[in-house]
């Protein structure tokens, strides 16, 4: 005992058995993890247009459900930065976070078409990311079939500090907030909204900023503004045809 | 080292669970606490307990990780090579640390973002290195399995302590994000006590924001601290 070759010998069984258990237990849990991220996922989608789906009730959607409504009444759809319908790519598998690193003419971005089966309204779920004061932040915008009203939103971040820049996912007030905010003013320009330190006074395109968390509440502004800009020519072509 | 150990241990008798055992049970959460007395394992303590929910997971998560890690090493111990004693705890402790996280994101996957990298982080947890070198080298697979669950919980105690105190004084709530999540002190009338509402004794109250940041954690870590050593004496000259 203690000679190399037992060194060596016991290394090599450790290895091999850590190596296969694993291997197994990644084989056996991998469909799971997926379902459970896919279903992650598109609940933050979702989220964007939760006053559809029962409000308040939307947190209690369970997993299969949420499936479900994104089967039967999700639209995907992937346009480019000219605004152009990409053949052959589902939206739910473009990652945002990917697209960043790509040269902006290049990017493809993800859109969802809900169908309300009460109104047979058609909302435009958007995709957006940007920065936060520690770290990525991102979050979905629901448009009306205006292309101009805010449906809903919802926002997530990596790192923001709890209590404060983590609010924009934790208080439920924040996305609440954008509901029948405009994207464009009377004369059709695009002004976005602006999340404004201080307190709105804009009714049309300006919302509470959370307190004590100026940059994260300047990073949501500049993520809607860029974000939105992005979907700008597929939005016009939209609103012509 | 670690064969000497085997043959020089003094034969005793065999209990499943005698007083020993419990011992080793009911000590890491009083005269050897992992966090308020070894000083082991803050860092994590510091970063999960903003929240209940996940302090439990995380408490779960190391209690599982700490107890078969002491059975696994305990039941090898004398087919460790010396030389490499280290790093075959270390597989063990990966291996095991690993299968909590491949589980945590296939059936809990909210929790598995929110915990994200503290659950690998388990691995460096110094309580679970500790007690292997500590314990598990020189004592019998079932008594370390016990040892294991033991300083798990005795972790899992501070952690739970810490963040129920956290979550009520900074989010007014309890178990926010699991299944039976109670909102206490708030001001929306989703809230137990509603501060906003008319005629309410609340209206001054705001949440604690100093309370969701990790100083808070090492304050509270800090007086827990302070009223365990003032009533058990038999610990303020150690460490």
């Amino acid at each position: 005992m203690g000679s190399s070759g037992y060194i060596l010998r016991f290394t090599l069984i450790m290895t091999v058995i850590t190596a296969l258990v694993l291997a197994g237990m990644f084989y056996v849990t991998e469909p799971y993890a997926l379902r459970s991220e896919a279903v992650f996922n598109k609940r933050a989608i979702l989220s964007a247009v939760r006053s559809q789906l029962g409000g308040d009730k939307f947190d209690e959607l369970s997993d299969q459900q949420v499936l479900d409504i994104f089967e039967k009444q999700v639209e995907q759809l992937v346009v480019n930065m000219q605004g152009e319908v990409v053949d052959g790519e589902k939206a739910e598998n473009i990652s945002l976070a990917q697209e960043k690193k790509k040269p902006e003419s290049n990017r493809l971005l993800p859109v969802f078409i809900y169908n309300s089966p009460d109104d047979s309204k058609k909302y435009y779920i958007l995709s957006i990311r940007g920065n936060g004061l520690w770290d990525e932040i991102w979050g979905n915008i629901a448009l009306e079939s205006d292309l101009n009203t805010v449906a809903g939103a919802s926002f997530d971040h990596k790192g923001e500090t709890p209590g404060l820049g983590a609010e924009i996912k934790d208080n439920p007030g924040f996305p609440a907030a954008f509901i029948n905010k405009k994207m464009y003013n009377d004369k059709g320009e695009f002004v976005s909204i602006v999340v404004r330190k201080g307190g709105a006074r804009d009714p049309q395109h300006e919302v509470d900023a959370i307190t004590g968390s100026t940059i994260t509440s300047n990073g949501v502004s500049e993520m809607i503004s860029r974000g939105i800009t992005y979907y700008k020519p597929y939005l016009d072509k939209l609103k012509k045809s | 080292m670690a064969e000497n150990t085997v043959i020089s241990a003094p034969k005793e008798k065999e209990e499943w669970f005698g007083k020993k055992e419990r011992k080793l049970l009911t000590d890491p959460f009083n005269d050897n606490n992992p966090i308020t007395v070894q000083i082991l394992g803050v860092c994590s303590a510091l970063a999960v307990t903003t929240q209940v929910y996940p302090s439990v997971v995380m408490a779960i998560a190391v209690t599982f990780v700490t107890a078969f890690s002491n059975l696994a090493t305990s039941a090898v111990r004398s087919y460790i090579p010396k030389e490499v004693r280290m790093i075959a705890q270390l597989v063990i402790i990966a291996l095991l640390v690993t299968i909590v996280e491949l589980f945590l994101k296939a059936f809990n996957y909210a929790i598995w973002k929110q915990l994200s990298v503290f659950i690998g982080l388990i691995i460096t947890n110094c309580i679970v290195m500790g007690r292997l070198e500590a314990f598990a080298m020189a004592n019998k697979p079932w008594r370390s399995f016990l040892d294991g669950i033991g300083n798990g919980l005795g972790y899992g105690a501070v952690l739970i302590l810490v963040s129920v105190v956290r979550e009520i004084t900074g989010k007014g709530s309890l178990f926010a994000g699991s299944p039976i999540e109670w909102k206490i002190i708030g001001n929306t009338s989703a809230y137990m006590i509603n501060t906003t509402a008319e005629g309410s004794w609340f209206g001054w109250y705001a949440n604690n924001n100093l309370m969701v940041l990790p100083t808070s954690a090492l304050l509270l870590i800090g007086i827990i601290i302070w009223i365990q050593r003032s009533y058990n004496k038999k610990l303020v000259d150690i460490s």
